[in-house]
């Protein structure tokens, strides 16, 4: 990583893995997803960009793009349901106490905000790095956007799919207020992905211009100790280190990993200056 | 009656005989009125020339077989001037004034907007045929063309500039109906073509429905009980059909469903605001897209029996309102039909949730762009110093490692 190519030196380093399988599965089929749903939604979105018809007739015109929407639309919700029910099931069985709190907890906690503040004063020199664990704020963040985006823009997407049926018990200003929160919801989460998500996950100088770890699920052990001290010690602290030792990744998932990502961000970018051309026009 | 017959011819050639003397005493010898066959030796002979050498000689051929060849009429019953000239006479000859004979219609022309232009523009001259004949330029089926001679976009002679032509009544109907289909004079009138803006122009705006009616009596029928009949018979500004319907611009009905969505834009031209609370809904994103099978302004509200909401009758009246939804979503009620086509996110009073709904939505974006935006913006630039000192680092230890033994950890900057 880091620029470095994949050569004899990696392989000798030692790896640690940070993304289960199912994980990363879940990962992709979300951003496909995403990207699917940005694409056929934005000429909607934004149907009166001059940019707006000839992306839709390029995608096989609106009848087209409507049905490719509702179709990664409830693809997205499936996985998003396969999820909370695996988290369910989870805490149910075992994991309870860890999952809802401490450093292998993705909910958050009064340590985050210290570790935001701490990392402005970082930025502006005024520190040192926080000691990250597992999962940082903009981590955290980031879950719960996504999460949050899932039940509004679900919600409403499945109430402007079904409006006949959901006037039976809703009146019909329902409409109007689920149109303005999934578009508005869509734009959010469209526009912070292809720019926040992407500058903390990949652009950003030290990660440039991608971070392959969500299709290998591995990191290099001296990344481990850099980035996530605090969970590095742990491990060692807790003796669990040895049993998070994994193989260096696949080249051919890693050159994989770089290929799509090339395509994500490579679409993401355009997208948000579209979105910006529709803004300013 | 042979007598009389017989005393008025006696008495004709008396007088006939007479004349001369009695108008010309004074001259020696009076010319005769020239016969068109003393017009015929000079300009049928393919040698004769004028003074600067251009060839006299015309084909007046035509002339016979024209309206005016056939009625018998001479040279000078048109050129005037020349029945009391001496022969050879004066190249400039006096302007031909048709209405002479053609009174009333010389009465219409001097009224209208074309009064500059000579009648000759339009009919020729020599050839003149009867509107009856296929090959006359004002034949049914030849008015466009002989109107597009000056008519053109944008104006100028003829060859030159795009034909303003309504391409659907000249084209399609008239191949289709001949004399009973529309050309430009139908709608435009002839002879006393007017001004639009003069009251009494079929082209004038309160005129319109009257002229396209004269065909379509049906529509306009229907048209007459809308709010916008109403209005223009009070004396106000409303939509006639050409506000609506481009005219030269017609679409057949083949062009029915993207005029359909396109119709949008003609509504729009009063009814601005509307429109735009319209673009903000579903069915108007998806029309602004050009995609037809979605409701545009005329399947909510009617097309040419458009009347006001207050009206019982209207078709989105408190009353017919779940009807009018129910013919794109059957089995929809009340519940659906309370849906704000129109809704306002700036507006208060009207769409209150709507109206909170935006600013908290705005706020939400605003906030967490906001708060990004700095995170990234500081994180940035010491994210590339992190990315430099890592690499130093590196470097260094590489060459430490080179060089002598390890040092163990190194410290972060």
């Amino acid at each position: 990583m880091k620029g470095e190519p994949m050569g004899t030196a990696s392989h000798e380093e030692t790896w640690v893995e940070r993304f289960a399988a199912i994980d990363r599965i879940t990962h992709a089929i979300l951003f496909t997803t995403f990207l699917g749903l940005s694409l056929t939604g934005l000429p909607l979105l934004f149907a009166d960009a001059p940019w707006a018809r000839t992306m839709a007739l390029l995608m096989g015109g609106y009848g087209v793009t409507g049905t490719l929407h509702r179709v990664f639309g409830f693809a997205m919700l499936f996985c998003f349901a396969f999820h909370v029910g695996r988290v369910v099931f989870r805490l149910y069985r075992k994991r309870g106490p860890t999952m809802l709190w401490g450093p292998d907890s993705l909910v958050p906690q009064p340590r985050d905000l210290f570790q935001m503040y701490d990392h402005f004063m970082y930025f502006l020199g005024r520190g040192p790095r926080p000691q990250f664990d597992r999962y940082t704020y903009w981590e955290k963040f980031d879950y719960w956007a996504v999460f949050w985006g899932m039940g509004i823009i679900g919600t409403s997407g499945l109430v402007l799919a079904f409006p006949e049926f959901v006037a039976r018990f809703l009146p019909g200003d329902v409409f109007t207020i689920a149109l303005l929160v999934h578009g508005e919801e869509a734009l959010l989460a469209m526009v912070f992905i292809f720019t926040i998500h992407f500058f903390n996950g990949n652009l950003r100088p030290e990660k440039f211009p991608m971070d392959t770890v969500m299709f290998t699920g591995r990191i290099p052990l001296h990344e481990l100790q850099d980035e996530r001290p605090a969970e590095y010690e742990r491990l060692v602290r807790e003796g669990r280190l040895e049993h998070a030792f994994v193989p260096p990744p696949q080249r051919r998932l890693d050159l994989f990993g770089r290929f799509v990502g090339a395509i994500a961000i490579s679409l993401g970018l355009v997208m948000v200056a579209l979105t910006l051309i529709a803004l300013l026009a | 009656m042979p007598l009389f017959s017989r005393f008025t011819a006696l008495t004709g050639a008396l007088v006939l005989l007479a004349l001369p003397s009695l108008a010309a005493p004074a001259k020696a010898k009076p010319a005769p009125a020239p016969t068109s066959d003393d017009c015929l030796a000079c300009h049928s002979d393919p040698e004769a020339t004028r003074a600067d050498g251009k060839p006299l000689g015309r084909d007046l051929g035509t002339f016979a077989a024209s309206v005016h060849g056939q009625g018998g009429l001479a040279c000078t019953d048109c050129h005037a001037d020349l029945a009391s000239a001496e022969l050879p006479h004066a190249e400039k000859l006096a302007k031909v004034d048709c209405a002479t004979c053609h009174s009333d219609v010389g009465e219409k022309h001097a009224g209208s907007v074309h009064k500059a232009q000579s009648c000759t523009g339009c009919h020729g001259t020599h050839d003149i045929l009867p509107s009856s004949d296929p090959a006359s330029r004002t034949a049914h089926a030849n008015v466009p063309a002989t109107c597009e001679t000056c008519h053109r976009q944008p104006p100028g002679p003829a060859g030159r500039g795009k034909s303003v032509k309504d391409g659907f009544h000249v084209g399609k109907v008239l191949a289709e109906y001949g004399e009973s289909a529309p050309v430009c004079s139908t709608c435009h009138g002839a002879h006393d073509v007017l001004p639009p803006k003069d009251p009494k122009s079929p082209m004038h705006h309160d005129q319109v429905a009257a002229t396209c009616g004269a065909c379509h009596s049906d529509v306009k029928e229907t048209w007459d009980t809308s709010i916008h009949a109403q209005m223009i018979a009070s004396g106000r500004n409303a939509a006639t059909c050409s506000d609506c319907h481009a005219v030269h611009g017609m679409l057949g009905t083949e062009g029915m469903p993207l005029w359909r969505v396109a119709a949008t834009e003609e509504c729009s031209t009063c009814h601005a605001s509307k429109a735009e609370t319209y673009r903000d809904t579903f069915h108007g994103k998806v029309s602004s897209l050009g995609y037809e099978r979605v409701a545009t302004c005329s399947d909510c509200h009617g097309n040419h029996a458009i009347r006001p909401m207050e009206d019982p009758l209207s078709m989105v009246s408190a009353e017919n309102r779940v009807a009018t939804c129910q013919k794109c979503h059957p089995g929809t009620g009340a519940n659906f039909a309370a849906y704000d086509p129109h809704a306002d996110p700036h507006d208060r009073e009207r769409n209150p949730v709507l109206y909170y709904a935006t600013i908290f939505m705005k706020a939400l974006l605003g906030g967490t762009f906001a708060f990004f935006g700095l995170h990234t913006a500081l994180w940035a630039p010491r994210s590339l110093k992190d990315r430099r000192a890592r690499r130093a680092a590196h470097e260094a230890e590489r060459q430490a490692s080179q060089g002598a033994g390890d040092q163990g950890d190194g410290g972060r900057a």
